[in-house]
């Protein structure tokens, strides 16, 4: 057992996991406001990858400063897919939403198989590196970090300091007592939903400029993130950046003790338990 | 059994044996090969459907029981020579027995929850067998060419195959329409109703269900079983694939949710509807983005799928279309 080794991929799966937690976030607002599971969640990540990868290579910008250019993106798409796919059937029950929101998922994946075509790609992006003995941390994984962080604070901001954030909350509560207030329901129900998707494409992003990746990717990390979301406790942001951090952890602690193909199974299982056990996250109430 | 009495559960079956006859008198082969797929898709879409439509509870991830039957039937004609009807049939027994164990388990969640972990158990199973050394892990198995000579050659074994699919594709609708029609199959619709308001009625929804999820999960393994026999060839990726069971549930919403017919409808237009786009010219590219643009039309604007509709619009229909 070599004790740097277990540093080296316990630094590297905190890193990975707020990555992995600011993705899940916006699975994870999106249920809370509307609880409706975005299964579009998938390929808006890819669209997230593809859009630094035609900005950086076509038009020669930095991949970290596409980042106003994705937010706006993110938020855009995240609207329209709400008032298209959404909004008219945002009372029915689940299946239907759940329905809806894969026949987005169909046509982005589509859409984007015939711009791009399913062969891997990836970023050259290099930042140079920290050493510390023989732990290297890569300066990538250093700048995904403090964007992830910089992004949560800055949502916690919005959700808690501003009118519109605070509407938000109030529909995520009780939407017919917030529309009694006042709140136009629908407007906070297409923003949520589009801020759901900016942290989705932000963190499509940031995977970009460390792994590589092909349009088929993001669904991949859909499921990926309904773990992390489950973990954390469905429609609790906090929990979803925990739930995150766990996930990358245990991705890459476990691959000293186990193969690295047994890892999915550990976490589907883990997966399943936790629904089973505690339904509302590890840090969440004790179901009744 | 009032059901057996019924003249329209007699209509449905004949119409689709008759209909599954036609590539076999005709001695064409790829129109075979077409039916032999679309009769696996309704059998995927049906027994979906008895679970969801009957009980409303999402099963996302039902093709794990396909992958499941395929996966043991495929074990034991290869290890052990086992004849396939005999290793199908295992195959269907086991893939119950995990339904029902896993049924007592999950099926105590609701909604959202439910339809995720049926997600997490297909991607659990297929993550598992892909490091499964008996099962090849993820090679996959693969069946010595001289396997088909107890059938009577490769090309006999694909009429044999077809045929299994036939009796199978009957079977499930007729377990389809006997479970509907059923006091039984009345609880369940009462439990995917409201299911609070069912249990007062002294329905026990916990065992229903787990019956229903069980009975559900053995038409697919036979599937499996039988596609993969025909195939030769099983891996972890076409076996578990998440898409086909998605692709199941928008079979079962375009023909008519909970309706008999439905899903056999569903499946016949979506397989014909998938097969045109790949072949035309200008739509083959787009094929998914057609797909998925049709499945949100419906969705928002057809709920109740091409049979539900037709039953909503037309009295005199409901009579003979279940």
């Amino acid at each position: 057992m070599n004790i740097e080794a277990l540093i080296a991929s316990t630094v590297d799966g905190l890193m990975l996991g707020f990555v992995f937690g600011l993705m899940a976030m916006g699975l994870t607002l999106i249920f809370g406001v509307m609880k409706v599971i975005n299964l579009g969640h998938g390929p808006v990540i890819a669209i997230g990858m593809f859009a630094v990868l035609v900005m950086s290579q076509s038009l020669g910008i930095n991949p970290y400063l596409t980042l106003p250019v994705i937010i706006v993106l993110g938020i855009l798409t995240g609207v329209v897919m709400y008032f298209v796919a959404l909004h008219r059937v945002i009372n029915s029950p689940e299946l239907t939403t759940l329905l809806a929101t894969f026949s987005v998922n169909m046509m982005i994946t589509g859409l984007m198989t015939v711009i791009f075509s399913t062969s891997p790609r990836g970023l050259d992006v290099t930042l140079g590196s920290l050493q510390f003995g023989r732990v290297t941390i890569l300066g990538t994984r250093v700048a995904a970090v403090v964007i992830a962080v910089v992004v949560t604070v800055a949502l916690y901001f919005f959700l808690y300091r501003t009118r519109q954030g605070k509407s938000i909350r109030a529909v995520a509560n009780n939407r017919g007592a917030a529309e009694l207030m006042g709140i136009n329901s629908s407007w906070v129900l297409g923003l949520s939903f589009g801020i759901g998707t900016m942290l989705a494409m932000i963190s499509g992003m940031l995977l970009a400029t460390m792994f590589s990746f092909t349009v088929l990717t993001g669904n991949a990390l859909e499921t990926k993130s309904f773990v992390i979301v489950v973990l954390g406790g469905l429609g609790n942001p906090t929990g979803a950046l925990f739930g995150g951090i766990i996930i990358g952890l245990l991705e890459s602690i476990t691959t000293i003790f186990i193969p690295v193909s047994w890892v999915p199974v550990l976490e589907f299982v883990v997966f399943i338990m936790i629904l089973l056990v505690r339904p509302n996250g590890i840090f969440g109430a004790r179901s009744s | 059994m009032k059901t057996l009495k019924n003249i329209s559960f007699w209509l449905l079956l004949v119409v689709i044996a008759g209909a599954a006859i036609v590539p076999i008198a005709q001695g064409n082969v790829s129109m075979r090969e077409d039916a032999f797929f679309i009769l696996m898709l309704v059998i995927l879409a049906s027994s979906t459907n008895i679970i969801m439509g009957y009980t409303g509870y999402v099963s996302f991830g039902h093709i794990v029981y396909f992958g499941t039957g395929g996966y043991v039937a495929f074990y034991l004609m290869q290890t052990f020579q086992w004849h396939f009807v005999l290793a199908a049939l295992i195959g269907g027994f086991a893939a119950s027995l995990l339904a029902f164990l896993l049924g007592n388990a999950v099926l105590r969640l609701r909604g959202a929850y439910f339809a995720l972990s049926t997600i997490g158990i297909n991607e659990a199973v297929r993550a598992f067998v892909s490091n499964f050394e008996p099962f090849g892990g993820s090679i996959g198995m693969f069946f010595n060419f001289s396997m088909y000579d107890a059938y009577g050659g490769a090309k006999n074994a694909g009429q044999y195959a077809y045929y299994a699919m036939v009796v199978l594709a009957l079977a499930t609708i007729a377990a389809s329409f006997l479970i509907k029609k059923s006091k039984f199959g009345l609880g369940l619709m009462s439990i995917r109703e409201d299911q609070d308001a069912s249990m007062v009625l002294g329905i026990n929804p916990p065992r229903m269900k787990v019956i229903t999820y069980t009975i559900s999960a053995f038409f697919p393994a036979i599937a499996g079983a039988i596609f993969f026999f025909k195939n030769g060839l099983i891996e972890p990726g076409p076996a578990f694939e998440l898409h086909r069971s998605v692709e199941a549930l928008v079979m079962v919403m375009l023909g008519g949710f909970g309706t008999v017919t439905g899903p056999i409808v569903g499946a016949v237009v979506y397989e014909r509807l998938r097969a045109f786009l790949i072949t035309s010219e200008t739509f083959s590219n787009f094929h998914l983005v057609i797909a998925g643009a049709l499945l949100l039309l419906i969705v928002l604007f057809v709920p109740a799928g091409l049979v539900g509709w037709l039953r909503l619009r037309f009295a005199a229909v409901r009579r003979f279309l279940e």
